[in-house]
């Protein structure tokens, strides 16, 4: 019986390694059938091998374009929450003063609540206010719903921060401006990177918030669920694929860059 | 940022510090204050008006008023109850699964992927930039009928027992509860794996150890030791995978069919097409009550106040 004390020796690892499988399966799927030669309007049956959709990635009306304007979204909520959201979580961590609970629960609500219920009150509000609903109301809405993320991922870094280097630094007559951009900015841009790539990550792939503010706007994941409806085309899965791959390769080029730096900071 | 320009010129010296200190209180506040306004204006106003509009009565065409009719609370809830009910049920488990499913993979990436620690976590968040309704519509072609894996899992005599419970449909999985479910917990698996994770890594493998020296069975170890240790990650975790799985309609819409409707699949068709605002609002509102009581009665529970 060796095959089964092998197998539950490394049941662990095997039943992780499935997971694995499952996170990654429709990845690989969307990779395969951004190969398809689709027959009919839908892209959800193999047909036969055809490259002809990454020949012209953009041949589809309007896909491109909504593609565009999500960067473009993305971006600007990135910076918009990133900056709030870092200059909150220095105030938090480094300073007491009065409403310092009431301040962290409303951080801590926007992630505590269904993303439906956000989008309906925002909702609300811009009908209200006569607001046109548009490329502005969506980027509210997403500064608005990025920044406890970014908070909360710049807050853990800033909180095991020693807040002696500072010190230090003042002992050493640097100004405030200058301990701020040499000492404390460069030990909390891990948290502040990491922040803003949940932000970005978080604006280009939201749907639910989008689709209550966006009004005729139409952003990519917008874009595909309309298609769900009236055709999916192939299209879809080469932009899927290409996103899949930068991930890949800018995560790991940063974790790389990271570990090489760590390494020279031993050495 | 607005920091007192003047430094001390001595560590020692008392008089400058207090000096300074008055415009030094001010110093959270005006950091604070951008982020916050935008927080009350966007997030805490809105349910405000949300609010009032769910106590509203009225028409589209003859306009909305305030007339605190509190009756739409309970007409919405006696209409929706299943789809509130189904919303929980489908939630729940796919938070279940989520746990019993990340957990192992939580555990493989802390202790036993040694050098190919960071290739697993890559392939754990790199499919979060693979727009997440493109990956959703990849599970229609995954789990379409007589495709491999519904004829693998009706060969196997899964799909009978599974008719028979009520969770697929014959020799369907598309259009039946267990593929809600299963995008559900597809979904939300890297929001429970990531927590986990970072729990798991902060555990000192001393522990391990001391509990391997004490006769302890590794059964007994993880059940002593690390599952007690993890429990931050497993309370952050099923919260980041619950939350958001109760209010998703996607799933519901795109695998499942009419008879799958969750209730954020009502909220919406209700503020976007049939323009039902009180209802919709109401709706909306009894959906939060939920969560959030849920929420603070498990956070109390499992007594981990810290979570963020």
């Amino acid at each position: 019986m060796p095959l089964v004390k092998w197998l539950r020796r490394n049941l662990v690892v095997l039943a992780g390694l499935a997971t694995l499988a499952y996170l990654i399966l429709p990845n690989v799927v969307v990779m395969v059938f951004s190969f398809n030669k689709p027959n009919g309007r839908f892209n959800y049956s193999w047909t036969r091998f055809s490259t002809d959709a990454w020949k012209d990635p953009c041949g589809v009306a309007d896909m491109c374009g909504s593609l565009s304007l999500s960067l473009q979204i993305a971006l600007w909520a990135t910076i918009g929450s990133t900056a709030l959201g870092t200059m909150i979580a220095f105030a938090l961590v480094r300073y007491r003063f009065r409403a310092r609970g009431a301040i962290n629960s409303l951080i801590f609500l926007p992630m505590a609540m269904p993303e439906v219920v956000m989008a309906a009150s925002l909702l609300t509000l811009f009908l209200n206010m006569g607001a046109r609903l548009g490329f502005w109301t969506i980027l509210i809405a997403h500064i608005m719903f990025c920044l406890s993320f970014v908070v909360t991922a710049v807050k853990a870094r800033v909180m095991s921060m020693d807040p002696r280097l500072e010190e230090a630094a003042r002992d050493l007559y640097a100004g405030p401006v200058q301990t701020f951009l040499r000492v404390t900015l460069p030990i909390a841009s891990p948290g502040i990177a990491a922040g803003a790539l949940l932000a970005f990550a978080l604006s280009f792939d939201d749907f639910i918030i989008t689709n209550f503010n966006a009004g005729s706007t139409v952003t990519f994941p917008m874009f595909v669920w309309g298609s769900a409806q009236r055709g999916t085309p192939v299209q879809i899965n080469v932009i899927g694929t290409a996103m899949f791959v930068i991930a890949v390769v800018v995560v790991t080029a940063g974790q790389f860059i990271a570990n090489r730096r760590k390494n020279s900071a031993k050495a | 940022m607005t920091a007192p320009a003047e430094a001390p010129p001595a560590p020692s010296d008392d008089l400058p510090v207090r000096k300074a200190s008055a415009r030094k209180r001010l110093v959270p506040y005006w950091l604070l204050l951008p982020g916050i306004l935008w927080l009350i204006v966007f997030f805490a106003l809105p349910m405000v008006y949300q609010a009032s509009t769910s106590v509203q009565t009225g028409s589209l065409e003859k306009g909305f008023q305030v007339t605190w009719h509190f009756q739409t609370y309970w007409d919405a809830f006696k209409e929706y109850y299943p789809q509130f009910i189904r919303s929980l049920l489908y939630a729940g488990t796919a938070t279940l699964l989520c746990l019993l499913l990340g957990y192992p993979l939580a555990y493989l990436i802390a202790f036993k992927a040694g050098r190919w620690r960071n290739i697993v976590l890559v392939l754990v968040i790199a499919p979060f930039f693979t727009s997440f309704l493109i990956r959703t519509l990849a599970w229609k072609t995954i789990l379409a009928d007589g495709g491999p894996v519904v004829h693998a899992l009706s060969t196997l005599h899964v799909l009978d027992v599974t008719s028979w419970l009520g969770w697929t449909d014959g020799n369907r999985v598309l259009a039946t509860p267990m593929a809600v479910v299963c995008g559900l917990t597809y979904n939300f698996l890297p929001f429970m794996i990531l927590p986990l994770y970072t729990s798991l890594e902060r555990i000192d493998s001393r522990l391990h150890e001391a509990a391997g020296d004490l006769y302890a069975t590794p059964a007994t170890t993880f059940r002593k030791v690390t599952f007690p240790l993890s429990m931050p990650g497993v309370v952050s975790g099923t919260l980041l995978t619950f939350i958001p799985a109760s209010g998703d309609y996607v799933n519901a819409e795109l695998l499942g069919s009419t008879d799958q409707k969750m209730v954020g699949n009502v909220i919406q068709s209700q503020f976007l097409r049939v323009l039902d605002y009180p209802t919709a609002a109401a709706l909306s509102f009894i959906l939060m009550a939920i969560v959030l009581i849920m929420v603070t009665v498990y956070i109390r529970r499992s007594g981990t106040e810290d979570l963020v």
